[in-house]
């Protein structure tokens, strides 16, 4: 026996709870969907884990109408701390709950067991925790003094961190005072219908939060809902693109949050085992199912023959296998579409000239699996440098200067993330400065703060989540201060009273940047 | 192996020290070599170890994990109140771990003050490995531990008594005074002078293990630069720590030094030991331990001649969960032995 065999180390499904099927969650109450339903597959067996409801147009307009009702009658007359409240009470039976919906996550996504436990469901927690004690001080938002909620918030997550990306959406509208119409993605509605639970739990007033599940159609029916005031999206670049399309003409607030090809930047003065460890986890955390992984590896060409090296050797203690296993380090690929995807992109690569490599390991005989990959002899125009192909899929290309690491990783229509690995603290700044990309990572990737904002340039998306930044998303400024903005920006200024005057000026500046 | 491996391969230790170097081992060429090594970011670091401290181990693993502790353990006794009388007894722990069990392996070495070495050999009698893969090892504390506060001429006569007496292997500790103001040729020195005080009579060596005192060292490129040093002025051991100041071994530092042993074993071909001493107490520790080795240089290190464990405490506990393993009901202290 080998000790690297290690026996398996199954988590314990006993403490989920599951129906057999689940309704959609309206006004405080599961109720049946007027669509067809549909099932829920466990993306490492195939096996059904329950049917869902699949709303349509009148289900999604029930819910509006709730989340409407819930706004007018109930939240947006709650004072901040009382939101707070609640918002805390989520956040502790989350906690509570941690283990349960750690192993739903990962019997409904096909993540490792341990991504959702130390990673996904604390981050939702850490979010809830985090938005829960800005409910009392949207004063300090950034957009000036008692700021509004915008109305009724829809929102479609998709499916590589299902209940995370519902906490980036729920926790900073709550927190602002709207209320939430929800779409989960089609392969992955399991965990907002447990936090539907916890809603009830947390005697959350009904139609605050809605939680309605289907195929596009439905998401379709949310977004081009004429009752909602506000749309939130975070999925592909293709979806964002027709969804900017149909709110275009409407007094619909957007947030976008879009795919990413990100550049992770290792210079031959990094520290070279962690920067191994950062180019693994920064594309095969999640099986590469992250907006913001680092598919393009540039390294330093004095350096690329080592870091392969290293790389591979690395690759190949990778575990991949059961989800549920506690030792599993690459879990299924979310679903036989993903896969097919993968599979498309990856075959282009190779008929276009780059050198694949993945470890050995055996697959699974059920489910959707597939090896970490790494291209190497790829050039900028290859597909596999420029498509995202959202799966455990690495690129190497390498460069030469500062300068042409730069010009490399800028060069992507996208724009949503990057790495730098250097030892040399002012070659780090001066390289992060000009990158075009929302975050910038050194010396570590794939880190989230709820403190700290999220988002892209260019085809990556508009808008920011996370922090400060992604509250002021969900607030609209004062009626009375868009009045003074307008008076600021006419010649006779400075007849505006003096105490709005700075005030007025600061904010669009913050907005900006909170835009760009 | 690769072309520059067997270059190097063919090469003694200190052809094979100055090859690497480019020159003499003085200061200046050390420190341009040991300065010229990747650097460490140290939360990039303790996120790996700390990760690596996530795999779960379970039943057939951790009976496999548990056995291979004990063999691995290096069973230290190193007080100033120690007699020959401690010395006999601890060797009786280290012969018979458990009295309940003969089945259970025995530990790899007992680590003792150069003094007692013969009260160990003595005590030890046909069960010393004595230069054998057989039998247990007797390890001696050397040069002035555990300050290395002395003249070399001190230093190596302590060595030269240790091995004269029977011991199997020297601990030796670097003068970490010479490391921290920049003296890396004074260390460099040192430990090849000791390595020849290692030598017997009849030309073999005793194993040299070199404590880098890894908590006075406080930075992990310190940690990574001392590893080198001790690597290529020929120990056949990297140790973390006396057990003597406040922070000994951690699972970080020894990642560290397992990764520049793996690296020179990448660019040489060649295997270096190393071991992790003081703070590791308990068996669920311990299995983290041999996870890291195991997943950072691989399997084959899992083996008393490449690594071990310095603890005094950590076997009883382990021998509580071997115990839990084979009857399924925890112990108690009073059902294992104290030496």
């Amino acid at each position: 026996m080998s000790f690297l065999d290690y026996a398996p180390a199954p988590e314990s499904q006993a403490v989920l709870n599951l129906r057999g099927d689940y309704g959609l969650f309206i006004d405080g109450e599961f109720v049946a969907g007027r669509g067809e339903p549909f099932q829920s597959i466990n993306p490492a067996t195939e096996k059904q884990i329950a049917m869902i409801a699949h709303a349509d147009a009148a289900d999604v307009d029930a819910a509006v109408a709730a989340a409407r009702r819930a706004y007018d009658k109930t939240w947006s007359k709650l004072s901040g701390s009382d939101r707070g409240k609640y918002l805390f009470r989520i956040a502790r039976l989350v906690q509570e709950r941690a283990r349960e919906l750690a192993v739903a996550e990962t019997l409904d996504n096909g993540k490792p067991i341990k991504e959702s436990r130390d990673v996904d469901v604390p981050l939702v927690a850490a979010w809830f925790f985090y938005y829960a004690g800005w409910a009392d001080k949207l004063d300090h938002a950034g957009v000036g003094p008692t700021p509004s909620a915008r109305g009724v918030a829809a929102q479609v997550i998709p499916w590589n961190f299902p209940l995370l990306m519902l906490a980036w959406k729920i926790a900073p509208a709550l927190a602002a005072g709207n209320t939430v119409v929800l779409k989960p993605a089609e392969t992955t509605s399991l965990t907002a219908l447990l936090f539907a639970e916890i809603l009830q739990q947390a005697d959350l007033p009904a139609g605050v939060v809605n939680i309605v599940t289907g195929g596009r159609d439905t998401g379709k029916a949310l977004v081009g809902h004429p009752g909602v005031n506000l749309v939130a999206f975070t999925g592909s670049t293709g979806a964002g693109r027709a969804i900017a399309r149909s709110v275009a003409g409407t007094d619909k607030k957007v947030i976008l949050e879009l795919g990413g090809k990100a550049a992770n930047i290792v210079f031959d003065d990094a520290p070279i085992d962690q920067a191994i460890e950062g180019i693994v986890n920064g594309i095969f955390f999640n099986q590469g199912h992250v907006c913001c992984a680092g598919s393009r590896l540039l390294v330093q060409e004095s350096i690329h023959d080592d870091v392969i090296d290293r790389l591979k050797a690395r690759l190949s203690t990778l575990r991949l296998g059961d989800p549920m296993d506690k030792n599993t380090d690459i879990g299924a690929i979310n679903s036989a579409e993903q896969l097919a995807r993968i599979r498309e992109l990856t075959d282009i690569g190779e008929q276009e000239g780059a050198e694949r490599w993945s470890p050995d390991c055996v697959l699974p005989e059920a489910g959707f699996w597939f090896r970490p990959t790494i291209f190497t002899n790829v050039s900028t125009s290859h597909r596999i440098a420029r498509d995202e192909v959202f799966g455990p899929v690495l690129s190497v290309l390498t460069f030469r200067t500062p300068a042409e690491a730069i010009a490399k990783a800028n060069n992507t229509p996208y724009g949503l993330s990057a790495g730098i690995w250097t030892e040399k603290g002012s070659r780090m700044l001066a390289v992060a400065d000009k990158l075009r990309a929302g975050v910038i990572w050194a010396n570590t990737f794939n880190r989230f703060d709820p403190a700290s904002p999220f988002g892209g340039y260019k085809e990556s998306g508009y808008g920011r989540e996370g922090g400060r930044h992604g509250l002021a998303a969900y607030l609209k400024p004062a009626a009375g201060r868009a009045a003074a903005r307008t008076v600021t920006a006419a010649p006779a200024a400075s007849i505006a009273p003096a105490v709005a005057s700075p005030a007025a000026e600061k904010t669009p500046v913050s907005r900006k940047k909170a835009a760009k | 192996m690769t072309t520059s491996q067997t270059a190097m391969a063919q090469l003694n230790t200190g052809e094979r020290a100055l090859a690497l170097i480019g020159g003499e081992a003085t200061d200046a060429n050390l420190r341009r070599y040991l300065h010229g090594i990747p650097g460490i970011d140290a939360v990039g670091l303790e996120q790996r170890a700390s990760d690596l401290g996530t795999r779960s181990i379970k039943t057939s693993s951790k009976k496999w994990a548990i056995d291979k502790i004990i063999s691995l353990i290096d069973l230290t006794t190193l007080e100033g109140a120690d007699t020959p009388g401690k010395v006999k007894s601890l060797v009786g722990k280290a012969l018979t771990p458990d009295a309940g069990d003969l089945s259970c392996p025995r530990v790899a070495a007992v680590c003792v003050y150069g003094d007692m070495v013969l009260h160990a050999v003595a005590a030890l009698g046909s069960a010393h490995s004595a230069g054998t893969d057989a039998g247990v090892n007797v390890a001696a504390v050397a040069t002035a531990f555990p300050s290395g506060r002395a003249s070399l001429a001190i230093k190596l006569a302590d060595v030269h008594d240790a091995v004269a007496a029977g011991a199997d292997e020297i601990d030796m500790v670097i003068d970490r005074g010479a490391f921290l103001s920049g003296r890396f040729g004074q260390v460099y020195d040192e430990i090849v002078a000791v390595k020849q005080s290692c030598r017997r009579p009849d030309g073999s060596f005793a194993h040299l293990k070199v404590i880098l005192e890894t908590g006075e060292l406080s930075t992990y490129d310190n940690v990574r630069r001392a590893s080198w040093l001790a690597i290529l002025a020929g120990g056949d051991f990297i140790k973390t720590s006396t057990g003597k100041v406040p922070v000994a071994a951690t699972l970080p530092v020894t990642l560290s030094m397992l990764e520049v042993v793996r690296d020179w074993h990448r660019l040489t071909g060649a295997k270096v030991g190393v071991k992790p001493a003081g703070g590791i107490r308990t068996s669920k520790d311990a299995t983290k331990y041999i996870v890291t080795v195991a997943e950072t240089v691989g399997e084959e290190w899992l083996t008393p001649s490449l690594f071990r464990f310095g603890a005094s405490s950590l076997l009883n506990d382990v021998l509580m969960q071997r115990q839990k393993m084979t009857s399924g009901h925890y112990s108690g202290l009073d059902y294992v032995t104290i030496d």
